[in-house]
């Protein structure tokens, strides 16, 4: 799936590969903001309370 | 076409594991990031606040983050740092809890007859009780508010399992007892990164300062 997604990418290898860091940092971004805030309810090792 | 499938397969697997290892990233390092620079801004907000005529309690109008949840003290710990400060506010749920520490809401206020009763995170979210196992008896434990600023003792610890809540009552270990002293106690999970125990800190008041006579450095130094 990746090599799919390399070959829609329009432009040079060079700009190629800025296209893929860009569209890993905002993956990244959105996790980082949403996702794993999420995600990190519904694991329990984050407990300090008693009760 | 067999070939094609298992090739999709192992990206989709790589692709799990890289998430993982993403997820444990930034539990174990950006939550500490974001959450001590939120920590400190909400720190020096309720030290502005101390220092003015308003009302001495944080709320989302001074500082959005909060919520509906409010900011009424500063706790302060010696042994974990001549500038450790902490935001302390009402509830313990998991929003409050990355934003500071948190007053178990039906236990007593600062300073009064009873248990002033907090929890922190131990590892994660700016982690503010990582170094509760440090504590010594006689360690100092200073809880600012806006009129007065309290200095507990710390007398003792232990290690107890999660639904043990006889810690935090009012005479703890004594649930149903009539208390006659004002107690503090820190809750925090243990071992560290796990949820399977907690440590529990228990500590005495021993001085209560009016903010207008308050020195800190009279009260910073840590024995041994």
């Amino acid at each position: 799936m990746y090599a799919a997604l390399w070959r829609v990418l329009p432009g040079p290898v060079w700009l190629k590969v800025v296209e893929a860091l860009v569209l890993v940092a905002i993956v990244v971004a959105v996790l980082f903001q949403w996702v794993f805030p999420a995600v990190a309810d519904l694991v329990p090792f984050n407990d300090n309370t008693v009760g | 076409m067999t070939r094609r499938l298992t090739g999709w397969l192992g990206e989709l697997l790589i692709t799990a594991g890289v998430l993982v290892l993403l997820f444990v990233a930034w539990q174990l390092w950006w939550t500490d990031v974001t959450a001590e620079r939120v920590q400190g801004r909400l720190v020096q907000t309720l030290t502005d606040d101390f220092g003015s005529g308003r009302a001495g309690t944080v709320g989302h109008d001074e500082f959005p983050e909060l919520g509906t949840a409010k900011a009424f003290a500063v706790i302060r710990v010696p042994r974990f740092g001549a500038d450790f400060a902490r935001p302390v506010i009402e509830g313990v749920g998991r929003p409050v809890l990355a934003l500071g520490v948190g007053h178990y809401t039906d236990s007593a206020a600062p300073g009064a007859v009873g248990n002033f009763a907090v929890a922190g995170h131990r590892t994660t979210y700016g982690r503010p009780f990582h170094d509760i196992d440090r504590l010594r008896a006689g360690d100092r434990v200073i809880v600012e508010t806006k009129p007065t600023v309290y200095v507990y003792e710390v007398t003792s610890h232990e290690i107890v399992r999660p639904w043990q809540t006889e810690v935090i009552a009012p005479v703890p270990d004594r649930p149903g007892a009539t208390p006659t002293e004002r107690m503090i106690t820190m809750t925090s999970c243990h071992p560290k990164y796990s949820a399977t125990q907690r440590y529990i800190t228990h500590g005495r008041l021993v001085k209560a300062v009016p903010r207008a006579q308050w020195r800190l450095a009279d009260w910073t130094r840590v024995e041994g």
